[in-house]
């Protein structure tokens, strides 16, 4: 997983001692009898570029809307820069909004969409003149100031609308899906120009989006929301190496799987035994675990390294290859252990060959660090 | 393609020919020198001339003109907001059954609606003293009634196809919602309300049935002169008003058919 931000941004937010910009307290959103939104509290600092990250229909939009004061919780309250915001309408919040669809008001050129906010806060002509200037120069469409949102493409509507929301100079910036409706290509390039106008400008960003990989390469922390309660807040990193439920190990990039139970631990060292794996499993493990625990243990596939017969070693398991799956930069291989569980690893493709060192029906043995897995308990 | 089949250009022909020929013959009579409408004698424009001189006619046009455009103004005021009403509460209970109940007019039969219409004018004005009589101001009521139906369908299938984060971008912008209706929503939907204009007043231009319920002594409107002047014999500078009528139709049909064309060459471009 690549990730744009610099080591130095990689700090922990979650011991920030800083008064958080927004502080979400135990809202919860019903329609009906459907909790779109169960009992979430959540924390989100200044400077933050924050990311909501769930399947559809997992209640992230439902958190950004409240955010943008669109509904309103069931329950629960939302703080902004320290002030109560739980029952205060859109146009008095110091946030602004970039919606999936863009929604940029088809009657008006790109400049006076723009200037749209301003013009509500009244300020003198001139100011505004500048102020949408400097927001075409921001987002580099400065030729197409006069032009009407029906004859921009995809891309060039977005940066419209990220403009359009950012010339207030909002505290926050929420953004719906904001890369949604771009092309692959095209999506790559904005994840890196969102992320330099973020740190360039300071604002808070907060995103909602479904795909993973967005959320790892532009975020500095991750809400991983399923069900309409937080599975895990962390970076992208720790959110990776050391998910904290099965649920987001399994969200979050592939992963193996194997059930079984504690057999006891020792100086932060757990031994698992699972049927699944058909052998034991010692993982590295800080917090105790008592003996006889339900445990799940996790192994990201590029962790496994393979060798190609059969060995009888702690953390080692041996199967027969029996899918290949070619991707030009690595391969995926599915191995079936002795037990019949489906195990998967990846290779880099190091060396250009025409035929690879490893086959179809070949026999295996898959190993890995104790300190390269994890354990799940939830 | 169509050279190939004689049978389909013929059939085509007798279609056109079915819907237009009376329409013709009645823009060529209008032009005709004789006082017998069947009879052809030599071309002339003196059912114009008198048409011009025909008070009571020119009077009723007046008033027609008056009352449709006086009714499509309030009906589109009317048609819009209870079409906003109708697309915004869609979570309020009972929003099927209104939205059925505000198009009701537009399937009930005209003769049972200018019934009712009256005997309500007549309840109303025993029972508060208005409206004094039947005039303009019943005319002008009834026809709102209706108008108002055919509005507010136009209005409301425009607003259910607008994305409604447009207006949440306007109030998250900080616009207060009376100024996003101005300033967005309003802008938007406006082609909607000339459409809606435009049928609001057709629909009181066209109306007899209902009008001739709940009109009185002295307010007679085109379509009422029209009838009873036909009901005496066909005078040929009924032909001469139908021929003005159908000009002015034609020509607005004609600038709503290029505007649309426009709209649909901006809707190409921007797809």
């Amino acid at each position: 997983m690549n990730q744009i931000h610099s080591a130095t941004q990689e700090q922990s937010w979650a011991t920030s001692e800083e008064e958080p910009i927004v502080r979400i307290e135990n809202v919860t959103k019903t329609f009906g009898s459907t909790y779109a939104v169960d009992d979430i509290s959540l924390n989100i600092h200044r400077g933050e570029f924050f990311s909501l990250l769930g399947a559809s229909g997992c209640g992230k939009t439902t958190l950004l809307r409240m955010l943008g004061g669109f509904e309103t919780p069931t329950s629960g309250r939302i703080y902004i820069d320290g002030q109560d915001v739980t029952h205060v309408p859109p146009y008095l919040r110091p946030i602004n909004m970039m919606f999936q669809s863009y929604a940029l008001f088809p009657h008006m050129t790109v400049a006076q969409n723009i200037a749209y906010g301003l013009k509500q806060e009244r300020m003198p002509d001139v100011v505004i003149r500048e102020r949408v200037a400097e927001m075409l120069a921001l987002v580099q469409i400065e030729k197409l100031a006069t032009r009407k949102p029906h004859q921009l493409s995809g891309g060039q509507r977005q940066r419209v609308a990220l403009a359009r929301a950012l010339a207030k100079h909002p505290k926050i910036l929420l953004l719906d899906e904001p890369l949604g409706a771009l092309d692959k290509k095209l999506r790559e390039r904005t994840q890196f120009e969102l992320v330099n106008i973020q740190e360039r400008l300071g604002i808070t960003f907060i995103t909602v989006t479904h795909d993973q990989e967005e959320a790892m390469t532009m975020s500095s922390r991750i809400a991983l929301i399923n069900e309409g309660r937080i599975e895990q807040v962390d970076s992208p990193r720790r959110i990776y190496e050391f998910p904290a439920t099965r649920y987001a190990a399994n969200f979050i990039g592939t992963v193996n799987l194997f059930n079984g139970y504690v057999v006891s631990h020792e100086n932060d060292m757990v031994l698992i035994h699972s049927d699944e794996a058909g052998a034991d499993i010692l993982v590295h493990h800080s917090q105790l675990l008592t003996p006889d625990m339900e445990v799940t243990v996790a192994i990201r596939p590029e962790k496994i390294t393979v060798r190609d017969h059969f060995i009888d070693e702690p953390n080692s398991l041996n199967g027969i290859i029996k899918e290949i799956a070619y991707l030009g930069d690595v391969s995926i291989y599915h191995v079936e252990l002795v037990t019949g569980k489906r195990v998967l690893f990846t290779q880099p493709n190091v060396l250009a060959l025409a035929e690879q060192p490893l086959t179809w029906e070949q026999e295996v043995s898959l190993t890995w660090s104790a300190y390269s897995c994890g354990v799940l308990t939830q | 393609m169509l050279k190939r089949y004689p049978l389909l250009i013929a059939l085509l022909v007798l279609g056109y020919a079915f819907l237009y020929l009376p329409i013709i013959s009645l823009v060529v009579y209008s032009f005709n020198e004789s006082r017998l409408v069947t009879v052809w004698g030599g071309f002339s424009t003196k059912w114009y001339v008198e048409l011009f001189q025909n008070g009571p006619l020119l009077r009723a046009a007046g008033l027609s003109i008056k009352i449709a455009a006086i009714n499509a103004t309030i009906a589109v005021v009317l048609g819009t907001l209870s079409a906003l009403a109708l697309v915004r509460f869609r979570r309020s209970r009972g929003h099927a059954s209104l939205g059925v109940m505000s198009a009701a007019p537009l399937v009930m039969p005209e003769v049972i609606v200018g019934l009712s219409l009256l005997l309500l004018f007549v309840a109303m004005e025993d029972l508060l003293g208005w409206p004094k009589g039947r005039g303009q101001i019943t005319i002008l009521i009834a026809h709102i009634t209706f108008s108002m139906a055919y509005v507010t369908v136009i209005v409301q299938s425009r607003l259910s196809h607008m994305d409604k984060s447009i207006e949440e971008a306007a109030l998250d912008l900080g616009a207060r919602p009376i100024k996003v209706f101005f300033t967005i929503t309003l802008p938007m939907i406006l082609p909607a309300l000339g459409a809606g204009w435009l049928l609001a007043f057709t629909l009181s231009m066209d109306d007899l049935v209902i009008a001739s319920f709940v009109s009185g002594p002295g307010s007679t409107t085109l379509p009422m002169v029209v009838y009873s002047s036909v009901r005496l014999g066909v005078n040929p500078q009924i032909n001469a008003l139908a021929t003005i009528i159908i000009a002015v139709v034609a020509l607005a049909v004609l600038i709503a058919a290029i505007s649309m064309y426009r709209q649909e060459l901006k809707n190409q471009r921007k797809a």
